[in-house]
């Protein structure tokens, strides 16, 4: 076992302070880049980390399978793979499998299991419109009742490449700049009340919606037993995981615009809500009301994907770091302003937004939807003499 | 070009080449730099040759810039310095071409920190002492926890807006809002001003409505040694970032100041 806190703390400091470092990139045209802008992004955070968990997920990178759902499958040992691959051949149809390429001589990545990918369509007695929900129940059932597996990425067109490691080392050892696609995001971990392991590195993933947090998710325990209802198991050992259920719920089942979405996840004060006039005061007071069980409390800012879209969330009164900036048809998200510009020397416009207020990357539409007007952070050259 | 002998930085063969003389002033250049070899660097290289200015250049996020120097020297930053720029900081003059990120001037004791662009979240976070320009807008909780003793004050004055809990907790010092690129109509976003406030001052230009303000401050009137004050920075800023400060002047200003010293004394006492 590799002395990891030599390599975390070289200058042998007293204290280390750290925290999760989340980067996100899109291209509102769905133009398609490779993995290396968002892994020297996030590299820049570098200490926002401390390699106990990095992970990428990318979306467009299989245009050639792209109506599969693609199966990223973790296995410790061979007799979960053998389980895993008998429940698999008679729940879906495999059209193609291989094992995840990696470099084996890759630096700073520890003990990795074997990950295996499947592209599977379900069987031809499931209709379509329960295709989706049929998938969430299998990956369930393998992830609760399968040893030693762990089914971590599971949508169409779209994969989590994650582990344990320095999200730059993850990403180079299953060679992501290789891969090509519109929207990327990064997560660099510091994992503060939980263990450290490969599943347990981030993006949470169900379908094709992921989730990167840098946080603590307080409400873990009730929003855990919300999900529970709804049959949502929670099974990697840390609260980020119910982000990405919430939302599946939320969006996917309960068919919630991503707007009111972001409102029960970040639900306003109290003290906002009596301010409204009548019918949004209504609205906001039922979401709270009929979700209370979801709202997330803690400090949080999340990078939440999905295909065609990117959000960016914080929390209401802003505990977390995100800044947005934007650059042609780049959308960038970041815990930090420097890796943006690190990785776009010119960039145009970068902003700090509001606490509870989504910012919205829209591939359909070609834009960023931001409720409220930004804040503008710098760049208006023309401020000063338009003013005043 | 002259020749640096560098003294305890970790890695030495690799740094000198970053740190060059040019036209009597120090240029050195942070290009992927560790940011604790770019402070032991920056350390070393000040204690050795006294420079009156130094650059720092292609600047990506390294943290705490400037930390705990205490001698009269002027920084330039290009690029986007990291979290806690000049925190510690007694004395020197930095200023950056380009955004500052959070926590910038946190502790600072004196000297003086100036951003041309914006700063992000806890600016200003317990100041001691010194003084801080924004060119633009500054995110949340700025100027929490400043505070004041005998003949230290720090003050922080921001040209555009800031976010909410502006002057949180704030013990101490003097906070200035200019609003600059905000209309007459338009009130500034800020919700819960100066929660927790006890001590210090803060003045908006522009508007400021009542539920936007913590419970522990009220507005009070304007006098004309407020009024000197904000001549007095306004003139500062427009020196700074080039702007006429008269322009600044022409608008009403909220004078914010904490109803108590110590709003919870009875909290714990009965």
């Amino acid at each position: 076992m590799e002395n990891l806190s030599r390599k975390q703390n070289p200058y042998n400091d007293g204290k280390v302070i750290d925290s999760c470092g989340l980067f996100g990139m899109m291209s509102l045209k769905g133009n398609t880049f490779s993995g290396e802008d968002a892994m020297t992004a996030i590299a820049n955070m570098n200490i926002r980390g401390n390699g106990l968990g990095g992970g990428l997920a990318a979306y467009g990178i299989y245009p050639d399978r792209p109506d599969q759902y693609a199966l990223h499958i973790m296995y410790e040992n061979g007799r979960g793979r053998e389980e895993t691959e008998a429940f698999l051949k008679e729940s879906f149809e495999i059209v193609f499998n291989e094992e995840v390429p990696h470099r084996d001589s890759a630096t700073g990545v520890v003990n990795p299991p074997l990950v295996w990918r499947y592209f599977v369509n379900t069987l031809g007695s499931i209709k379509e419109e329960d295709q989706d929900d049929y998938v969430v129940e299998k990956v369930m059932f393998i992830n609760t009742k399968i040893h030693d597996t762990f089914v971590f990425s599971s949508g169409k067109n779209m994969g989590v490449f994650k582990g344990v490691g320095f999200p730059e080392n993850i990403g180079h050892y299953f060679c992501l700049e290789d891969y090509q696609g519109y929207l990327w995001t990064a997560h660099a971990r510091f994992p503060t009340n939980t263990q450290a392991w490969w599943g347990g590195a981030h993006p949470f993933s169900i379908l094709d919606w992921t989730v990167v947090h840098n946080g603590e998710i307080s409400s873990y325990g009730t929003n855990k037993n919300f999900l529970e209802m709804y049959g949502y198991f929670c099974t990697m050992f840390t609260d980020t995981e119910v982000m990405a259920y919430a939302v599946d719920l939320l969006i996917r089942q309960h068919h919630l615009p991503i707007e009111l979405m972001a409102k029960v996840l970040a639900a306003p004060l109290w003290s906002e809500i009596d301010r409204m006039p009548e019918d949004e005061k209504e609205v906001y007071t039922a979401l709270r009301q009929v979700y209370a069980g979801l709202l997330l409390n803690g400090p949080f800012t999340v990078i939440i994907a999905h295909q065609g879209e990117m959000i960016g969330l914080g929390d209401r009164i802003r505990l977390r770091p995100l800044v947005a900036g934007l650059h042609k048809d780049m959308l960038y998200l970041s815990s930090e302003e420097a890796p943006m510009r690190l990785v776009c020397r010119d960039l145009e416009y970068s902003w700090i937004p509001k606490g509870g207020e989504p910012i919205i990357g829209r591939l359909e539409t070609n834009e960023v939807i931001y409720q409220d007007k930004p804040v503008v952070v710098g760049m208006d050259k023309n401020a000063n003499t338009s003013s005043a | 070009m002259g020749r640096i002998t560098l003294i305890n930085t970790s890695r030495p063969e690799n740094d000198m080449n970053r740190v060059k003389f040019e036209n009597g002033r120090i240029r050195f250049d942070a290009d992927r730099l560790f940011y604790k070899d770019l402070n032991f660097l920056l350390r070393d290289v000040l204690k050795e040759h006294k420079p009156e200015i130094i650059s720092i250049h292609n600047v990506y996020g390294q943290r705490y810039i400037g930390t705990n120097l205490r001698q009269n020297v002027k920084i330039e930053i290009y690029g986007t310095p990291g979290n806690d720029l000049g925190a510690f900081m007694d004395g020197p003059t930095i200023e950056v071409f380009g955004n500052a990120q959070d926590g910038c001037g946190n502790t600072m004791n004196s000297g003086e920190i100036v951003v041309h662009g914006s700063a992000g979240d806890i600016t200003g976070f317990a100041a001691r002492g010194g003084e801080i320009f924004v060119k633009d807008d500054v995110g949340y909780r700025v100027g929490i926890h400043m505070k004041e003793y005998q003949g230290k004050k720090p003050t922080l004055v921001i040209g555009g807006t800031a976010q909410d809990f502006l002057g949180e907790y704030m013990a101490g010092g003097t906070l200035i809002v200019f609003g600059l690129y905000m209309s007459e109509e338009q009130r500034h976003r800020a919700d819960f001003i100066g929660t927790g406030m006890h001590g210090g001052t803060i003045y908006i230009r522009g508007k400021v409505e009542e539920h936007q303000l913590g419970k522990e401050l009220g507005k009070v009137e304007m006098k004309d040694d407020d009024w000197a004050l904000m001549e007095e920075y306004a003139y500062k800023y427009a020196e700074h970032f080039g702007y006429n400060h008269k322009q600044i002047l022409n608008r009403d200003f909220v004078k914010l100041v904490p109803l108590s010293l110590r709003p919870y004394g009875k909290l714990y006492a009965y």
